[in-house]
């Protein structure tokens, strides 16, 4: 790591119940509004419910493999914790966890979230996502230019 | 029911604080209160349902959910009344 980078960490824990309640009760509507496609195919094919013309299931959480659902909310907070939005709750689907063919995963940010990254000189995120039966979470660590700009690092 | 009513009953029902929500000011914090980004969301949704309608991108923000006074604020701003 250079010399003159900074590096900000963010960090999160989500109930995978919770993420199971919510699925349950506003069924896509929740997961549209939280997860981009590229997310909803990642955590469908888990469950190998991707197959076209394979029966559907009976509880529309069963569609999902919920924990990564929640592992992938806890990384989008962790982001928000790394880009440290003051006023701002950024559309969740600016903030992308990308899974590789490799299995391992990374963060794609657009709209508002990338410029807050560009204004903030975060050049790289690095994500690690973690879930047990009950919970699920994600470390965030962003390595920034320490050249940029002062704003908002002051002590309170 | 009323508006703050109708509001109260989706923060008893989704908002997964650590108080009842009949213990709460309309001015009290309801991140404070225990309400996690999670849970916000449902209360988002669960909003949208109840009033019938869908938030602006421009009232997604933090301060929107914060307590039962701004929630109450956007809610009527959403509904034109």
């Amino acid at each position: 790591m250079s010399a003159s980078a900074t590096l900000r960490v963010g960090i999160d824990l989500v109930s995978v119940d919770e993420v199971a309640d919510s699925v349950r009760h506003f069924g896509d509507r929740y997961v549209t509004r939280i997860y981009t496609s590229h997310e909803i195919d990642s955590c469908r094919a888990e469950m190998g419910h991707g197959d076209a013309g394979a029966p559907g299931p009976s509880d529309v959480s069963e569609a999902y493999a919920i924990g990564s659902l929640a592992a992938r909310f806890a990384a989008k907070e962790a982001v928000m914790k790394v880009l440290r939005p003051i006023g701002v709750q950024l559309d969740w689907r600016t903030i992308e966890i990308h899974r590789m063919t490799g299995g391992w995963c990374e963060i794609r940010l657009s709209g508002r979230a990338a410029t807050m990254a560009v204004e903030a000189g975060i050049e790289e995120l690095s994500v690690s996502l973690t879930h047990e039966a009950s919970m699920a979470g994600a470390v965030v660590v962003g390595r920034c230019k320490d050249t940029y700009p002062s704003k908002g690092r002051e002590e309170a | 029911m009323t508006v703050d009513e109708t509001i109260r009953q989706v923060l008893a029902d989704h908002g997964r604080l650590a108080v009842p929500v009949d213990t709460l000011a309309d001015d009290a914090d309801l991140f404070g209160a225990g309400m996690t980004s999670h849970a916000s969301v449902n209360v988002m949704l669960a909003l949208e349902d109840a009033f019938e309608f869908e938030f602006s991108e421009k009232m997604l923000k933090k301060s929107t959910f914060e307590s039962i006074e701004a929630i109450r604020t956007g809610v009527l701003e959403m509904t034109g009344e």
